[in-house]
């Protein structure tokens, strides 16, 4: 069986078991020493279309997007410079269009909004935010791209690309922000819907 | 003379070195990584060890209607990444770009297109096409622009490449390369990104949804970059 730790160093308790034992990856595994987006991806095909449609995908999404806008909203009363309060609030802004459209979209599709959780964020300054700013932005780009190969409608599908690369200009702006490489890796990493949910679990209080 | 503009030279003149660079910052892995998985996915009759079922079949080995508008695709995506590492490997060597900040962005990327450049032509002939060849660019009157019109080509390129991608998303059957292609594109809007913040532009000229472009409008959009 093979375990992957992910790039994220805030997410590296996080591990991926189990799903990960088809022999094309498991070999893949074995001659690259790591596992990219698109290897991680296809035994995630199976389980997802196992268990459910596009209104999961899309409520996951949700919960995603949910989050990050009330993130970016706490940053509000961080304090922060002029340059990166700029960022935040067009970013903030930006997200909470995603979960009005994915909350039509999930309405659309016949399904029911999940209910709004309550989030607490350990961010208390400028270092603290950008640095979990990073952290939201990158695994956002990474669920989408998990998720989007599993999404049965070519509609829905395509707005999922219209949003996560906009996950993906938020995560390169807020690194150049940071100080880091805004474009880490050559292919975007792909995470499984359940490792991203025990990730963001720490900042859901209810 | 600043560490960037030496090891810019230093690559501009040896394209070996550029390997060696790539290797040296890891960015050999992925590429590799990414044509394994390609290459062992893509093996119809392998049985998985362990009985699961097998992830949807890839078509490349087929000669169905999707297979072919698949590598149709794929190709075309090859080419704007040729174009893209063209671009930057003529600006690198030109030694025009002076910031280092930007010099440094434009290795970084460029070392990003080559590794898409060598995942795409893995998976082209994985779908058992032909490649698209290299194409024959046409970028002296950028670069002899100066670095403000580089910079500001690079961020038009970039952003055409990320809303080209998104363009194809849901027109791609397979879903190993549609996951590929996504893993890609967001890659290509980040650069996008950090470009248009070189450029004091915003990193969302599109606002909170990025707008997709069709094969037509983004051929004609490169045109004037390619040599007839």
């Amino acid at each position: 069986m093979t375990k992957e730790t992910l790039a994220i160093p805030e997410l590296e308790g996080v591990e991926i078991h189990g799903t990960t034992r088809g022999a094309f990856l498991l070999r893949a595994t074995l001659a690259a020493g790591a596992v990219y987006g698109a290897g991680a991806v296809a035994p995630f095909v199976n389980q997802a279309m196992a268990q459910g449609g596009d209104v999961d995908i899309v409520n996951y999404a949700l919960t995603l997007e949910l989050l990050e806008t009330a993130f970016y909203k706490k940053g509000e009363s961080l304090g922060l410079s002029s340059e990166v309060k700029k960022l935040a609030s067009e970013f903030g802004k930006q997200e909470s269009e995603h979960v009005d459209a994915l909350t039509a979209t999930v309405k659309k599709l016949g399904g029911k909004p999940p209910k709004k959780p309550t989030f607490t964020f350990p961010a208390k300054d400028e270092k603290s935010f950008l640095k979990l700013a990073v952290t939201l932005e990158d695994t956002g780009v990474s669920a989408y791209n998990g998720a989007a190969p599993m999404i049965k409608s070519k509609d829905v599908l395509e707005a999922a690309g219209t949003i996560v690369q906009i996950e993906a200009r938020h995560a390169a702006a807020i690194r150049l922000a940071a100080g880091e490489d805004p474009a880490p890796d050559a292919f975007d990493k792909t995470l499984e819907m359940q490792a991203v949910l025990d990730a963001v679990k720490p900042f859901i209080k209810a | 003379m600043t560490d960037t503009q030496s090891t810019m030279e230093e690559l501009a003149r040896d394209p070996s070195s550029r390997k060696r660079f790539l290797k040296m910052v890891g960015g050999a892995g992925a590429a590799s990584a990414f044509a394994v998985f390609l290459a062992a996915c893509g093996s119809d009759d392998d049985k998985s060890s362990d009985g699961a079922p097998k992830v949807s079949k890839p078509s490349g080995s087929g000669s169905g209607k999707g297979a072919k508008k698949d590598l149709e695709i794929v190709n075309y995506a090859l080419t704007l990444e040729y174009l893209e590492v063209e671009f930057y490997n003529q600006v690198i060597e030109s030694g025009q770009v002076k910031d280092k900040k930007v010099a440094e962005l434009a290795m970084k990327i460029a070392e990003n297109e080559q590794e898409h450049v060598d995942a795409l032509t893995a998976t082209v002939e994985k779908l058992g096409g032909t490649p698209a060849p290299k194409p024959k660019t046409k970028f002296e009157d950028v670069i002899s622009g100066g670095p403000d019109k580089i910079l500001k080509t690079a961020a038009e390129v970039e952003n055409l490449g990320a809303s080209a991608y998104l363009g194809q998303a849901g027109k791609i059957k397979n879903p190993e390369i549609l996951a590929a292609a996504l893993s890609i594109h967001s890659v290509e809007g980040r650069h996008a990104a950090a470009l248009n913040t070189l450029l004091g532009k915003s990193v969302t000229p599109d606002g909170a949804f990025a707008k997709p472009a069709s094969m037509d409008e983004v051929l004609k959009a490169v045109k004037p970059f390619i040599a007839s």
